[in-house]
């Protein structure tokens, strides 16, 4: 069998605070294969960015702590490397684009500039190479007379070419994985669509591999091909983006598809709006995080955090006692 | 809903503009922001209004105009037969007691040294107490119709969850009996399980109260959902206005057009087979709008008129209203 792209293995993170440990991310295992585009959707505090966070080990120890597990990317433990080795896989072969245009760019040094370091320090190229190079992935993401805005500061761009120099950036030395963490939430829906269509085309020309974070359904059901839904931390449901919205599992993501008004249905019909509050992370139930919000909680759900199970589509997987009762229509 | 077409508020050709000063002592006017620019619209009693567009597009300004916490620059806004633009600071305070406000940030917009308590009755204070009850009945009475529980009355925000605090905002607004909310992003800052625990409170309080909703967000999906009619505003002008199933169904104008088919649909089936209107560019600057439309510079179907002559804000069909050279054959 192929070595997948990237392997995460009952991956812990927790975090010390003074109000005790956060348990951030709580045994996350899957596989993304080469090319693949992942979408990894949930609320704030349910662990999608830290997971990714720690994937390149960008997360700050301490109070940061990745307890266990094991990153494979290409069959190499990331989180076992120097940092030595692990500079050249950061940025060099998985790239990562940020949420906040305005804040992930260097405001005193020039846009070129900041591309151009990642050409020269990975890929060793001379100054007017990266320079050359760096005013051609600008023309890439579509920023018009790319090679002239190359001297202009981040000030001078607007939130979506902003975003599009930090893609430009991402893809500057031909990354494997390209891991973008809420990269439009920042952004207006006009300017959204640019940057999904821009991923959306480049991913398929450059035959990269996508993980796109994000806590709207929307994008993922028109990005990706396979999904993760998080919850406090736990993966809940896994499986093809068909499968995901068609052959809905879990209670939680049932209730986030009915609490997602649709632009293209009849409006009228009262919101399913999921009660109550994710849980407190320094304090997890025993069993499966979703028991005091859930309408099908029984006692096994209190006692004991459900295994991610089959779901009977292919590669569907859910973390739910009674999923079988709830599908087959007979849980109460 | 129970909405009616007798209008609550009649806004005519409002504008707001911000001045923008240069040097440091002298302090010249050298240009403005228009960032409202001849608005026109009625909002009618019982309804909910929505109003959508994207970042800098206005909107907020309207809507903080109209409760006059902005003089306007020109226009009027007339509120049961008064006009707004024009009343005094005195008169208007008594007029704030019919028209309130929800603010987008839940965090910021509750003073963290006050408890729950004297947030909601601030406005008691100020405006004396409906119904000749008193103070702290109705206190409890608020709390409890925004489902928070009547105990909490002595905590303070910090101890509430963002979608528990705006619920606080919600029955701050209510306190003194308004009949215009102004809901300015109120979920936008909260996440999708939350938001629409606070969308169908809103709703559940407007049929019980007849509460009329002027409902400003840049979720079009969601503002589609809890309105009536909707407008859809950019750079200062609003560019279409109309029901909110006739807006989905038979957009007029390219800039909603492309504004609804960039919308992410969550179902993949959907996704794969919708056409997608991609604009170009960004939104220019409301301080140097450019001449003739608005929208020219990104609009797909732009012809030489639409860089000369401004288009007329005019009705289409009854109760369509359209800012469009060519609303009759862009569909």
């Amino acid at each position: 069998m192929e070595q997948p792209l990237l392997e995460l293995k009952d991956l812990r993170v927790s975090f010390h605070t003074d109000d005790g440990i956060v348990h951030a991310v709580n045994g996350v295992s899957y596989i993304l294969e080469q090319g693949d585009v992942l979408g990894v959707v949930g609320e704030s505090g349910c662990g999608k960015s830290v997971h990714a966070l720690s994937i390149m080990r960008l997360i700050p120890i301490p109070p940061g702590n990745i307890e266990s597990g094991q990153v494979l990317f290409h069959g190499k433990d990331l989180l076992q490397l120097s940092l030595e080795e692990l500079r050249h896989v950061r940025g060099g072969q998985i790239a990562m684009v940020f949420q906040d245009p305005m804040t992930s760019l260097n405001p005193a040094y020039t846009v070129g500039y900041q591309i151009m370091e990642a050409l020269m320090l990975h890929q060793g190229l001379s100054k007017a190479d990266a320079r050359a190079r760096a005013g051609e992935l600008l023309a890439l993401v579509g920023i018009p007379g790319a090679a002239q805005r190359l001297d202009d500061y981040p000030h001078q761009f607007s939130g979506g070419m902003r975003q599009r120099a930090m893609i430009a950036m991402g893809l500057s030395c031909a990354p494997d994985l390209l891991i973008a963490d809420e990269p439009t939430t920042a952004l207006d829906v006009t300017i959204q669509a640019q940057i999904v269509d821009l991923v959306k085309r480049l991913q398929q020309e450059l035959g990269m591999a996508v993980m796109w974070i994000t806590h709207d359904l929307g994008i993922v059901a028109e990005l990706a091909k396979k999904v993760n839904v998080m919850y406090a931390g736990y993966i809940i449901e896994r499986g093809y983006v068909r499968d995901i919205f068609k052959h809905t599992r879990h209670p939680y993501t049932l209730g986030l598809l009915g609490s997602l008004p649709r632009l293209d249905e009849a409006p009228g019909t009262k919101l399913i709006s999921i009660p109550g509050l994710p849980p407190d992370l320094v304090a997890l139930p025993k069993g499966c995080p979703f028991v005091v919000r859930c309408n099908y909680a029984a006692e096994q759900c209190k006692e004991s955090m459900p295994p991610l199970q089959d779901a009977g589509e292919v590669d569907h997987l859910i973390a739910c006692w009674r999923w079988e009762e709830i599908a087959r229509g007979v849980a109460r | 809903m129970t909405a009616t077409t007798m209008p609550l508020v009649s806004v005519r050709n409002l504008k707001k503009y911000f001045p923008i000063h240069k040097g440091v002592l002298l302090q010249r006017h050298v240009g403005d922001i228009k960032a409202v620019d001849d608005v026109s619209f009625d909002i009618y009693s019982g309804e909910t209004l929505g109003l959508v567009g994207e970042t800098g597009c206005g909107k907020t300004t309207v809507g903080r105009t109209i409760l006059r916490l902005y003089e306007p620059t020109a226009g009027s806004i007339l509120f049961s037969d008064q006009d707004l633009a024009k009343v005094n600071e005195g008169k208007m305070r008594k007029m704030r007691k019919h028209m309130q406000m929800i603010f987008q940030d839940p965090y910021a917009s509750l003073n963290p040294r006050m408890t729950v308590g004297s947030i909601v009755s601030a406005p008691l204070d100020v405006h004396g107490v409906p119904n000749g009850k008193n103070k702290k009945e109705r206190i409890d009475e608020l709390l409890q119709m925004v489902g928070l529980n009547p105990d909490f009355v002595n905590r303070y925000p910090h101890e509430f969850s963002g979608g528990q605090r705006q619920r606080i905002g919600i029955a701050r607004a209510l306190a003194v009996n308004p009949s215009l909310i102004v809901c300015d992003e109120p979920i936008s800052s909260l996440d999708v399980s939350i938001q629409a625990q606070v969308v169908n409170l809103l709703e559940e309080l407007q049929n019980k109260l007849g509460l009329t909703y002027l409902f400003i967000a840049h979720d079009l999906s969601m503002v589609r959902h809890i309105s009536d009619r909707m407008a859809v505003m950019y750079l200062g002008k609003i560019m279409e206005l109309t029901d909110r199933d006739e807006i989905y169904l038979r957009p007029l104008h390219p800039y909603t057009q492309a504004l609804m088919s960039a919308v992410p649909v969550p179902d993949p089936d959907v996704a794969e087979k919708r056409r997608r209107i991609i604009l170009q560019g960004d939104i220019p600057s409301p301080a140097n709008p450019p001449v003739g439309c608005n929208f020219n510079t990104r609009c797909p179907l732009a012809k030489d008129i639409c860089f000369k002559d401004e288009p007329e804000y005019r009705e289409i069909h009854k109760g369509h209203w359209v800012a469009c050279h060519f609303a009759e054959d862009t569909n």
